[in-house]
């Protein structure tokens, strides 16, 4: 089952035509998702080669998923293009859309999740600045390493992309339903909440871990919603115990301003919910080896 | 990016925001003039960006031009909580305040949205008016697409209990902040305190900004950054387009993807308590492909850091392999060696992930002296915090 992404998911790629969207999209290809199209008003019509598999390029979203039947968008559009490029995706009422793109200014995201809500909600936003998601052995969307690890029992939710790779694998012989990155930009669109109830709700997770990062107050938001709603354990991780306070630490949403966003704050909050909390990401993995283990 | 004051007073006066005349000088004499400027008497302001500088000797009225100088004196060059002064404003003196109010818009990150602040109870820290007189503080949510409209700017003057004698005043102010707010890409836009004065005006008499750095690329911000107060290391840093924040351990850090860097600190700073406490001297992401000329210009930026006495360089090959990370490692040296560096620290290198076997062979291979290869985050960080402790 899986959450959000299966091998089902027929996948457009919005900027497949850049540099980066065309490493991403022969990688994608390469681990069996299924890619049905490409985003570029200036180069509709044609097609691109990605080893043999010739993927056409259309002009709107709109006129993708109309041809395609596509429900899934991969966002790899530069910065100062995203906000646009998502509002077309959520005009188009694609179901996800998977916003790849770092740097993207604040205040666009906000705008494109306000508009989102006005909308009706009916696509579900990833990111900005995130991984994207990846279902083992089905799909994968965005930049995570298709050959970490192979499919498994855990649902993985995370800030951090390299972080995320990290804990794939060392609990690569265990293996993940899903893995889903959702960045650490200050405003994102599926947050830790969206993930762990979609998680708890999937029949093929048995155990989710949670990575977390200074800044915002997100994490103390989904202890809360562990110990009101979830039932799966939970392992967390929290990093930026040593982060100085005011100092932006690589993601834009990752600042300890003033006493509020503090890894132990959230470290603290995770544990009162009952997630058992690692230290470090490798004991964080042998923590969850021990609960599926046991 | 914070914005010292008179740069606030500067955008608010911009976007009509009313504010007081002021100009900002970096010498002593200056005050002079621009106190003549402003009438004979002025307000002398530290320009630092921390609060509390009131208390701190930082703000001093001048009733004639060489007293203005003579304050100024006293303030540059001032230290206020670690801040040195570089600069004062000389502010034109407020008539007289009868009142003291609040109004800020800022980010709501929980809410996704943007959200406005207002108190008939400003002057003070509004955190601390939250906290004691919470039912002084209202907080009405902005929707980011409809932003801040005159019915939008009301509606917060009636749930701050504004008086009825300044809510036109007030709304005004509302409207050309939220404008700023908008058009400066701001994350903070603060007025504190928001001044009711003898005449009946509404006056912005101090204020804070800040604004979103990933906005820079459709404005002009050359002027407003800081070059005075940056650590050297950072400055250098930034030129290379490297992500560094200086810290003030032992132990340089170099690693890809800013959570695993964080992360990297922290089990750094673990290991470190076993090794007489040494912790994290940097952090410093290299990003995702980095190459031997990104290496090397970060291990130049570290290896010129006199405070550090080891390197730990942690690397989780995602898309990017380990083995142009390991020939990068190894030319970067080379390359910081041939240009005449010092190259004299030890340093740690955990290569994991996609080709981390290659990657690894390849280090063993180049047998740099200087190299030790630890192939687990905890045990490399273990060895990088022991040899920070050795040298220390």
């Amino acid at each position: 089952m899986a959450i959000w992404l299966n091998k089902d998911s027929k996948v457009i790629v919005q900027g497949m035509t850049g540099a980066t969207g065309m490493k991403h999209t022969k990688l994608m290809l390469g681990d069996g998702t299924e890619v049905v199209g490409g985003v570029n008003p200036r180069k509709a019509g044609q097609t691109v080669d990605f080893d043999g598999t010739e993927v056409p390029v259309f002009g709107t979203v709109k006129e993708a998923i109309e041809k395609t039947g596509a429900n899934v968008s991969v966002i790899f559009v530069p910065e100062k293009f995203t906000k646009d490029a998502v509002i077309e995706a959520i005009d188009a009422e694609i179901a996800l859309a998977v916003v790849i793109t770092e740097g993207i200014a604040v205040h666009d995201s906000a705008n494109f999740w306000a508009y989102a809500g006005k909308k009706g909600n009916k696509t579900r936003i990833i990111g900005p600045n995130c991984p994207g998601i990846i279902t083992p052995g089905q799909s994968n969307v965005g930049i995570i390493p298709g050959d970490i690890t192979k499919p498994g029992r855990i649902g993985l939710v995370s800030k951090s992309g390299t972080l995320t790779y990290q804990m794939m694998y060392e609990l690569r012989d265990i293996g993940f339903s899903t893995a889903v990155g959702i960045g650490g930009d200050p405003i994102i669109g599926t947050t830790h909440i969206d993930a762990l109830a979609a998680f708890e709700a999937d029949a093929d997770t048995d155990l989710i871990v949670m990575i977390g990062e200074i800044g915002g107050d997100a994490e103390e938001r989904a202890a809360d919603f562990i110990a009101k709603n979830v039932t799966k354990p939970v392992v967390g991780y929290v990093a930026g115990f040593t982060a100085p306070e005011g100092k932006t630490m690589g993601h834009a949403g990752a600042i300890v301003s003033g006493s509020s966003g503090t890894a132990q704050a959230k470290k603290e909050a995770l544990e009162a919910a009952g997630v058992k909390v690692g230290k470090t990401p490798t004991e964080t993995a042998k923590l969850a080896r021990e609960i599926l283990g046991g | 990016m914070d914005l010292f004051e008179y740069q606030a007073r500067d955008l608010f006066a911009k976007h009509d925001v009313p504010v007081l005349a002021g100009e900002v000088i970096d010498t002593p004499e200056a005050a002079r003039a621009a106190t003549e400027r402003l009438g004979g008497k002025s307000v002398v302001k530290a320009q630092v960006k921390v609060g509390g500088r009131g208390k701190a000797g930082g703000v001093k009225l001048a009733a004639t031009a060489d007293e203005a100088v003579a304050r100024a004196t006293d303030i540059l060059g001032m230290d206020i909580k670690g801040h040195t002064v570089h600069k004062v404003m000389i502010a034109e003196t407020a008539p007289e305040i009868l009142e003291e109010y609040y109004v800020s818009f800022l980010l709501d990150r929980a809410n996704r949205t943007f959200l406005s602040i207002a108190s008939v109870e400003g002057g003070m820290e509004i955190e601390e008016v939250a906290a004691t007189r919470p039912e002084a503080v209202a907080k009405i949510a902005i929707d980011a697409i409809d932003g801040v409209d005159e019915a939008k700017a009301r509606e917060i003057v009636e749930a701050a209990k504004f008086p009825a004698e300044v809510a036109d005043k007030v709304v005004n102010v509302l409207i050309t902040l939220w404008d700023t707010f908008i058009k400066s890409d701001a994350l903070l836009v603060e007025v504190n305190p928001l001044a009711k004065v003898a005449s009946g005006d509404v006056i912005a008499l101090d204020g804070k900004v800040s604004l979103d750095d990933n906005a820079e690329f459709r404005h002009d911000w050359d002027e407003l950054h800081d070059k005075a107060a940056a650590n050297p290391l950072e400055a250098a840093a930034k030129e290379k387009n490297l992500n560094y924040v200086k810290l003030d351990g032992e132990v340089g850090i170099i690693g890809n993807g800013a959570g695993l860097v964080m992360s990297t600190l922290d089990v750094v700073a673990y290991a470190g308590e076993n090794h007489g406490n040494v912790k994290p001297a940097n952090f410093l992401d290299i990003g995702g492909g980095a190459s031997a000329q990104v290496m090397a210009n970060g291990l130049e930026i570290i290896l010129g850091d006199p405070d550090v006495k080891s390197v730990f360089v942690n690397v989780f090959g995602g898309i990017t392999a380990c083995d142009e990370v390991a020939n990068g490692i190894v030319q970067a040296l080379k390359l910081l060696e041939d240009r005449g560096e010092n190259v004299s620290k030890p340093l740690v290198v955990r290569l994991d992930g996609n080709n981390a076997e290659l990657g690894r062979q390849i280090l063993t291979d180049a047998n740099h002296p200087l190299v030790q290869r630890v192939d687990t985050m905890d045990g490399a960080a273990d060895k990088a915090a022991e040899l920070a402790h050795a040298a220390k």
